[in-house]
C-alpha cells in the first residue's frame, strides 16, 4: 500500500518539480549537468525511502533538500567555488505566471531559454529542453531525432558543458531580441512535437515518443508566459494536430486530412485547442504561431461544417509567408492555392525556392505531384510521386504515396 | 564524408520481389529511393543485388578452395543493395538509411567508406 502510495507521489513529483528542481539548481550552479544529475540523485533516493517511510509531506521540499545535499558534496568533492545561499533553500517556491518572485523569471522558464539559446546548436534546443525541464532521457530522445542513444547522450553533454563553460545563464533578453530568444524557444517545441510544416500530416510520424512531452512544454509555456499571444498560438496549434491524429491512420492505413472521417477528431482537444486560439487573438498581437494555428482550426471546422474553407486557408498562408516565408509554409500555401484551383500561382510559389532547400523535403515532392495532377501532367505527377517516395520512411505513408501512382 | 548504405533485406522482401500481388510496390519503393537519391545529388554508385540463392561463396582453408552455392552465413537477412553516398554527416547518412525501403522489414547498415589511400 505504501509502496504504490511512494511511486505515485513519485510520478507526480517528478511531472510537477523536476523541472522547476533542475532550473532552481541551475540558477544557483550554473552547471545544468550537476543540477540534472543532483535531481535525478534526488528522485532515485526518493523512491527507496519513500517506500519504506513514507511519502513526506511537502514532496518537493524534500527533494530539493536531497538534491542541494548531493550538488554541495560535489561542488565540495571538486573544490569548486560555487557558493549556495541557504535561503533559496527554503521551503517550496510556487511558481507564478510571469515575473516570478520578487521580479525573479521562473526556474523552468529561464531553463527554456538557456536550453534555445542563440550560442547553443539549434538542433539541440529541443532535446536539451526535453531532458532539462522534463527528464526525458537521452535513449527516448535520440530515437525521435533518429541518432544512436550514445551519440545523443555525448551531444547533449557537450551542449552542457558549453553553457557551463561559457557562464550562459538567463538574463532578461533586451527588447528587441526578446521576441526571437522567444521564438526559438517556441521552434524547439514544435520541432520536439514534430511538425515539420502545419501540413505536414503527409510527412513522417516519428515524434510518437514524444508527443505528450511537448504538448506539457506548450502548455507550461502559456502558464508561464501567459501574455505573450504566440505561447497560445503554438499551444493552440499542437492541440488542433493532436485532436485529428486518431483519423490518421485506420487499419493499418493512413489517411490524408482532406479525407479523414471527422468523427475520429477528438472533439475535447479540439475546444481547449479553440480556447487557446481565442486566448491569443484576445491579446491583440498576431503572429507566425498563430496563423498556422488559424489554418490548423479551419481544417479542423470540417467537423462542424463538413467542408473546408480553402479560401482562407490561403490567405491566411499569405500572411504567414509575409512573416516567415518558410520552405513548410510555402509548401503549405502553394497546397491551399491547388485546392482553390490557382495552379498557375501555386507552381510559381514553388518554383522559386531554392532548389538545395527542396531537393530532400518529401512534403515539397507530395505537393508537386498534386499540382502536375491538377494540370493534368502525369508524367511531372509519376516523377514528383517518385521522389516523395523515396523520401518517406514511416512505411504507412510510402504505401499510401504508392497507391496515388497514376496507373 | 562517404558512407556505404547497406540494406539488408528480409525473406519476405525478397519474396516480394516476384510476388504478383507485392511486386509492382517492391519496385516502386526502390525505383522512388534511387529517384531521390540522384535528384538530391549525393549519390555516387548503386547496385541491386540477385537474391542470395543466386550467390556463391568462395572460402580458401588450409590450401583447398571451398566453393559454395549460396551465401556464406546461415541468416535470417541478406544484403540486397549497395549504395554510395557523400552525405555531410552521419545524421545525414541516418536520414537516408530510414528512408531506405529495407529499413520496413530488413535492416540498413550506414558505414563510413575507407578514404582512398596514398
Amino acid at each position: 500500500m505504501i509502496q504504490h502510495a511512494a511511486d505515485e507521489a513519485l510520478e507526480r513529483a517528478h511531472r510537477v518539480s523536476f523541472g522547476r528542481l533542475v532550473g532552481w539548481l541551475f540558477r544557483v550552479t550554473g552547471d545544468l549537468q550537476l543540477a540534472e544529475d543532483s535531481v535525478a540523485t534526488a528522485f532515485a533516493t526518493a523512491l527507496s525511502t519513500w517506500r519504506t517511510s513514507g511519502v513526506p509531506d511537502s514532496p518537493e521540499a524534500w527533494l530539493r533538500v536531497v538534491a542541494r545535499n548531493h550538488a554541495r558534496s560535489v561542488l565540495k568533492r571538486d573544490n569548486r567555488m560555487i557558493a549556495v545561499p541557504p535561503e533559496d533553500f527554503a521551503e517550496l517556491v510556487q511558481p507564478t505566471a510571469t515575473g516570478g518572485v520578487d521580479g525573479h523569471i521562473d526556474d523552468r522558464l529561464a531553463l527554456m531559454f538557456v536550453c534555445a539559446h542563440p550560442a547553443i546548436d539549434r538542433r539541440m534546443h529541443a532535446p536539451l529542453m526535453l531532458q532539462a525541464v522534463l527528464g526525458v532521457d537521452a535513449a527516448r530522445i535520440a530515437t525521435v531525432f533518429l541518432v544512436p542513444a550514445a551519440t545523443m547522450g555525448q551531444r547533449l553533454s557537450r551542449a552542457k558543458t558549453k553553457i557551463r563553460d561559457a557562464g550562459t545563464r538567463f538574463r532578461r533578453p533586451e527588447t528587441d531580441e526578446s521576441a526571437s530568444r522567444l521564438n526559438s524557444v517556441l521552434q524547439a517545441v514544435y520541432a520536439a512535437y514534430g511538425l515539420a510544416d502545419p501540413i505536414a500530416d503527409l510527412a513522417d510520424d516519428r515524434n510518437a515518443a514524444l508527443r505528450e512531452e511537448s504538448l506539457r512544454l506548450a502548455r507550461l509555456l502559456t502558464e508561464l508566459l501567459p501574455t505573450e499571444p504566440e505561447t497560445w498560438g503554438l499551444n493552440a496549434l499542437l492541440l488542433h494536430t493532436e485532436s485529428r491524429r486518431p483519423a490518421r491512420v485506420v487499419n493499418g492505413r493512413f489517411i490524408p486530412l482532406m479525407d479523414q472521417d471527422t468523427t475520429l477528431w477528438t472533439p475535447a482537444i479540439r475546444d481547449r485547442a479553440d480556447d487557446s486560439l481565442r486566448h491569443a487573438s484576445a491579446l491583440g498581437r498576431s503572429g507566425r504561431f498563430q496563423l498556422e494555428a488559424a489554418i490548423s482550426a479551419i481544417h479542423s471546422s470540417r467537423a462542424r461544417n463538413s467542408s473546408t474553407d480553402w479560401e482562407s486557408i490561403a490567405l491566411l498562408y499569405r500572411g504567414l509567408l509575409r512573416i516567415a516565408p518558410t520552405v513548410g509554409a510555402t509548401v503549405g500555401a502553394a497546397s491551399a492555392l491547388i485546392e482553390i484551383g490557382q495552379t498557375r500561382e501555386a507552381s510559381e510559389l514553388l518554383s522559386a525556392l531554392p532548389q538545395e532547400f527542396v531537393r530532400d523535403h518529401q512534403p515539397y515532392w507530395v505537393c508537386r505531384a498534386r499540382l502536375a495532377r491538377a494540370v493534368g501532367d502525369s508524367s511531372g505527377e509519376r516523377t514528383a510521386l517518385d521522389n516523395a517516395i523515396g523520401l518517406t520512411s514511416d512505411p504507412v505513408v510510402r504505401a499510401y504515396l504508392l497507391r496515388q501512382r497514376p496507373g | 564524408m562517404q558512407y556505404a548504405i547497406l540494406a539488408q533485406e528480409s525473406p519476405a522482401d525478397f519474396a516480394a520481389r516476384t510476388d504478383p500481388a507485392l511486386a509492382a510496390d517492391y519496385w516502386a519503393s526502390w525505383a522512388g529511393y534511387v529517384a531521390a537519391l540522384r535528384e538530391s545529388g549525393i549519390m555516387s554508385a548503386a547496385a541491386g543485388l540477385q537474391p542470395p540463392e543466386t550467390s556463391t561463396t568462395i572460402r580458401l582453408r588450409g590450401g583447398s578452395i571451398d566453393v559454395q552455392d549460396g551465401p556464406f552465413a546461415d541468416v535470417k537477412e541478406h544484403l540486397g543493395g549497395v549504395f554510395l553516398i557523400d552525405a555531410p554527416d552521419l545524421d545525414t547518412a541516418l536520414e537516408w538509411a530510414a528512408r531506405c525501403p529495407a529499413a520496413a522489414l530488413g535492416s540498413v547498415e550506414v558505414r563510413p567508406v575507407i578514404p582512398p589511400m596514398g
